[in-house]
């Protein structure tokens, strides 16, 4: 039994943890695939930024968390989110509009968009440094040890406020999200632009207002997993590079320009990363007397070492690009 | 045509003045040390050039490729490890990849199955067991071994063969990653591509950072030989120059070779690709697979631009292959000299590469007036680390000059000529 | 002056003209139809006149009102709308979001229009939950029509709405064209099956090389033996 707790706390905690993170990336970036047709390469430092926010806004204010009884980053962070949608609201006008109005190819968008990458690296470690951040400096993280009622089990299930949060946060942005896309009339056009830009056009629809709608939900939701990821573990600059690998993967995989398929292959890519670096032998060894002896048990049996977790995703992009290039939920192939 | 030459002529008759500049206040040892890696940047920048400016592709993992080309002339040419080669452990390694290859075999011929009648779901149901099955022994018998040739022996150590060879060699593997890449890319747009090298080029990296054994990780190799002797024989500036005079003579080896290309059929061809791919596609030109051809090439280049460069610095370091040194200084340089024209990669690669150098004091320089000032006037506490923060102003400016020559002059300072075939 | 004027148009992609000078001009009530040999400038015409085409020369008006050039969102508000020949419908919209989205521009309550539409093409209320993607071609085409009239327009631009439907679904197509036009809309189409489009034609525009070459009812075009012997085919 303390091998299934430790199952679960490994894989189906942590596989949710960062399946969320990489689900809420992806959505963005399969919706600016989706409206805007290229792949978004700062989309991780958008990410970044919108934790650098909610933790500038914790710095500043410390004590508001421990008034109303939540972590403070997670309070500040739909100032975070309304922050990182303005800024790439900004990048849009700034960058990839200009662009977009001398008709370039999308190829020299998605230069343009590392090039805004590696600005946004630039300003974030000049001003925060590059040294990480812990989010809980003035209050404590709680934990939940969750007992089992069985006598073998020993181990407890451990989870952690932040990890809750997050759970909470990503069914409520998802279910939004659903209802946003298939109710409200800006969703629908959304969808519809997705569909076909032209048509969208000589319909009347304001794709200018669209195009916006799709910077803030990208921008806000690129925030939220920042900055949950971040309260999680701590906040590092460099969590943008390693999360864009993840992302994309997870947009390709679920289907370009489908934000279900986006979520499906968030939590896809998340599952494969923990399963595939989770040290099977733990599992195997109670098994051992039913093992005919000859099959020997080893010490480490892990599919990728932790050192090389981003082959998985990468693994996956490649299969997918091979057997499938449309994605699980049938999405465009640019 | 006229009103070509003279701007061509004139650019890089600026920067002979810069590079003169650079020799007369920082001394020749450095000017040439800083033009020697400048031209190394040029080979790679030559890569991305006809990736780019020839046939449209997007690479985003440069870095990849230079590391491969890097690790490839590490390993042919720094000395026998005797301590490794007097051991079982090259045989177990053989064995491992007899083994590997056998597994490779059986998964071929798995793929095959459905050729005689199986059915081709269960071909790949059993195929991904077989590929899971032969990388779990092949890993499982590689780790132990690896394991003790780092405890015993340090790490694989190299071959002692010639530099030219390594940096032939680097040039091979790179190109042949490129194939694999490429296979899988090229019939999809130029998105996935760059995602894909992204991806590949972090992986080579975190091969060659963890795997000890074979790389010696972060611990880093050095001194690696050079093609030429060495500054101890001949002396800073001598050996320097010499070491100049080879990359020189490859780099105009190369771009005689490139511009023959370019105003060959193939070269006409891979232009009439990149501009319409559809229609050039309807008069028979197999697009794949020129692309897949010119994917290749550039990156033998880029890995032989890496090769020398470490060649040159003397110096395996796997952690200090970055993508903004070695991906995206090669973008600006390519996108600002003019993708698509040699002698515009060469005069970027040359011309970013001076300002590049100069702008690590340039920002401490800036920022320790910045410091002074603000701690007179308004009484500032600066942060411990503004140094290494200085730095990294250079990512900004690297970020804004790619988005600014995108936007302001996406032809670059040395447009490619429009040649006219009558 | 006539509802819709459109004189002496010169347009084109860049580099040379296709529109040499085309003047197009219906009534209210008409259904006016423009004919012509591949290139003639049919569909570049109707694309000026949407705005979708930059006109170099030449001035368009509706009812009285200057829109050369307008952008095609603005003209949607001044009543028209236009169904273009490929790629008319959004397919993994149902047929009742495609409709919703010809009404974007509209802040009022447009169920009245639903329901018209679906009483005008009576397929399409059956299959009005249905992603329009997995349509027949003729029920597409009624759901882009559909789509298109859901802001009242005064006027309708179609271009070649039967190209690639079956004989039996282009008789019922032009019969909806009919019901439309008989609801009020003026309708300006671009038709390949010449004979069938002008029978229901009020006016008729054969054109060529980019300028008139004939311009009347669409009977009369029908019976003059020189037009029947150079564009209808004998």
């Amino acid at each position: 039994m303390n091998e299934i707790v430790f199952f679960i706390n490994k894989v189906v905690i942590a596989g949710s943890v960062i399946g969320s993170i990489y689900a809420m990336g992806a959505i963005g970036v399969t919706l600016v695939f989706a409206i805007l047709r290229f792949a978004h390469f700062a989309h991780g430092d958008l990410m970044a930024l919108g934790a650098f926010f909610a933790f500038a806004l914790t710095a500043l204010m410390p004590g508001v968390g421990t008034a109303i009884g939540l972590p403070t980053g997670f309070v500040m962070l739909p100032v975070a989110m309304v922050l990182t949608a303005l800024v790439a609201i900004f990048l849009d006008h700034a960058f990839y509009r200009p662009l977009r109005e001398n008709n370039v190819k999308p190829v020299v968008m998605v230069m343009a968009s590392i090039g805004v990458t590696l600005m946004i690296q630039g300003l974030i470690r000049l001003f925060a440094g590059t040294s990480a951040r812990n989010f809980f400096f003035a209050e404590s993280k709680d934990i939940f040890r969750l007992e089992l009622p069985f006598e073998l089990a020993r181990r407890k299930i451990v989870i952690t406020e932040p990890q809750i949060l997050l759970f909470l946060f990503v069914s409520a942005a998802v279910v939004s999200l659903h209802l946003f896309l298939t109710r409200s009339r800006l969703g629908k056009a959304m969808r519809a632009m997705s569909d076909n830009p032209d048509l969208a056009r000589v319909s009347g629809i304001n794709t200018g207002v669209v195009v916006w709608t799709t910077w803030v939900i990208a921008g806000g939701l690129a925030a939220a997993a920042g900055t949950l990821l971040s309260l999680d573990v701590t906040l590092k600059p460099d969590l943008s590079f390693n999360l864009l690998l993840p992302i994309f993967a997870a947009a390709i995989v679920g289907g370009v320009g489908q934000p279900y398929g986006a979520i499906a292959g968030g939590f896809l890519v998340g599952f494969a990363e923990t399963l595939a670096v989770f040290n099977w032998s733990i599992l195997l060894r109670p098994l051992a007397p039913v093992i005919p002896d000859w099959i020997e048990i080893p010490d480490k049996l892990a599919f990728v070492p932790t050192e090389y977790k981003l082959t998985v995703p990468f693994v996956l992009l490649v299969a997918v690009l091979v057997w499938r290039p449309t994605g699980i939920f049938k999405g465009k192939v640019l | 045509m006229t009103t070509r030459l003279p701007r061509e002529l004139i650019m890089f008759g600026m920067l002979g003045v810069l590079i003169a500049i650079v020799i007369a206040t920082l001394g020749a040892a450095y000017g040439i040390r800083m033009l020697v890696e400048a031209s190394c940047y040029a080979i790679l920048a030559l890569g991305l050039t006809i990736q780019w400016g020839y046939a449209g592709l997007f690479n985003a993992g440069v870095m990849g490729f230079f590391a491969v080309g890097a690790f490839m002339t590490m390993l042919a040419t720094y000395p026998r490890n005797d301590a490794f080669w007097s051991s079982d452990a090259p045989g177990q390694l053989i064995t491992i990849g007899i083994y590997a290859l056998i597994g490779a075999a059986v998964i071929w011929v798995i793929s095959q199955l459905h050729r005689i009648g199986l059915p081709r779901k269960l071909r790949s149901l059993l195929m991904i067991v077989t590929i899971g099955v032969v990388y779990l022994s092949v890993v499982g018998a590689l780790d132990p071994v690896g394991d003790r040739i780092e405890s015993e022996m340090g790490f694989v150590g190299g071959l002692g063969l010639p530099v030219w060879l390594g940096w032939a060699l680097g040039g091979a593997v790179a190109g042949l990653i490129a194939w694999g890449i490429g296979k899988v890319c090229l019939g999809l747009r130029s998105d996935y591509l760059a995602i894909a090298t992204l991806g590949i080029a972090e992986i080579i990296k975190a091969i060659l950072k963890n795997a000890d054994w074979l790389t010696r990780g972060t611990l880093t190799v050095s001194p690696l030989p050079w093609p030429v002797p060495r500054p101890d024989e001949l002396g800073f500036v001598l050996a320097r120059a010499s070491y100049l005079c080879v990359t020189a003579v490859l780099i105009a080896v190369i771009y005689v070779l490139l511009q023959r290309a370019y105003r060959a059929p193939w070269g006409r061809m891979m232009r009439a690709i990149r501009d319409n791919e559809v229609a050039a596609a309807s008069m028979g030109k197999d697009v794949n697979r020129r692309r897949l051809e010119i994917f290749i090439l550039g990156s033998v280049l880029m890995g032989i631009g890496g090769a020398a460069l470490t060649s040159f610095t003397g110096l395996f370091d796997p952690s200090g292959f970055l993508p903004l040194n070695h991906t995206f200084l090669v973008w600006v340089m390519v996108i600002l000299g003019g993708a698509g024209n040699n002698l515009g990669a060469i005069f970027g690669a040359v011309f970013v590469y001076i300002l590049w150098t100069m702008s690590e004091p340039a920002a401490l320089f800036l920022f320790d007036i910045a410091r002074s000032l603000g701690q007179q006037w308004f009484d500032w506490q600066p942060p411990s680390d503004l140094d290494s923060r200085a730095l990294q102003m250079r990512v900004f400016v690297i970020g804004l000059t790619i988005t600014l020559v995108l936007r302001y002059a996406p032809r670059g300072l040395l447009p490619e000529k429009l040649i006219r075939h009558e | 002056m006539a509802f819709l004027t459109a004189h002496s148009l010169f347009a084109g992609y860049g580099g040379a003209n296709i529109l040499n000078g085309v003047s197009i001009d219906i009534e209210a009530d008409q259904i006016g139809v423009i004919v012509g040999p591949n290139g003639a400038g049919k569909s570049t015409t109707l694309k000026a006149i949407f705005g979708l085409l930059h006109v170099s020369e030449g001035k368009i008006a509706l009812d009285g009102q200057e829109i050369t050039n307008l952008s095609p969102d603005k003209l949607v508000h001044h009543g028209m709308a236009f169904v273009p020949q490929e790629h008319n419908v959004f397919p993994t919209l149902t047929v009742h979001e495609n409709l919703e989205m010809g009404a974007f521009v509209r802040r009022d309550d447009f169920t009245h229009m639903i329901d018209q539409v679906y009483t005008l093409f009576p397929p399409l209320k059956d299959k009005r939950r249905q992603p329009a993607g997995e349509l027949s071609g003729g029920q597409r085409q009624m759901v882009a029509m559909g789509r298109a009239l859901m802001v009242e327009p005064r006027l309708l631009l179609l271009d070649e709405p039967t190209a690639g439907l079956s004989p039996l679904y282009m008789s019922e197509i032009f019969d909806r064209i009919i019901a439309v036009n008989k609801t009020g809309v003026c309708i300006i189409m671009v038709e390949q099956n010449a004979k069938q489009a002008l029978k229901i034609a009020h006016r008729g525009f054969v054109l060529a090389s980019g300028q008139n070459r004939y311009t009347d009812t669409g009977q009369n075009l029908l019976n003059d033996p020189e037009v029947a012997q150079s564009f209808l085919g004998g």
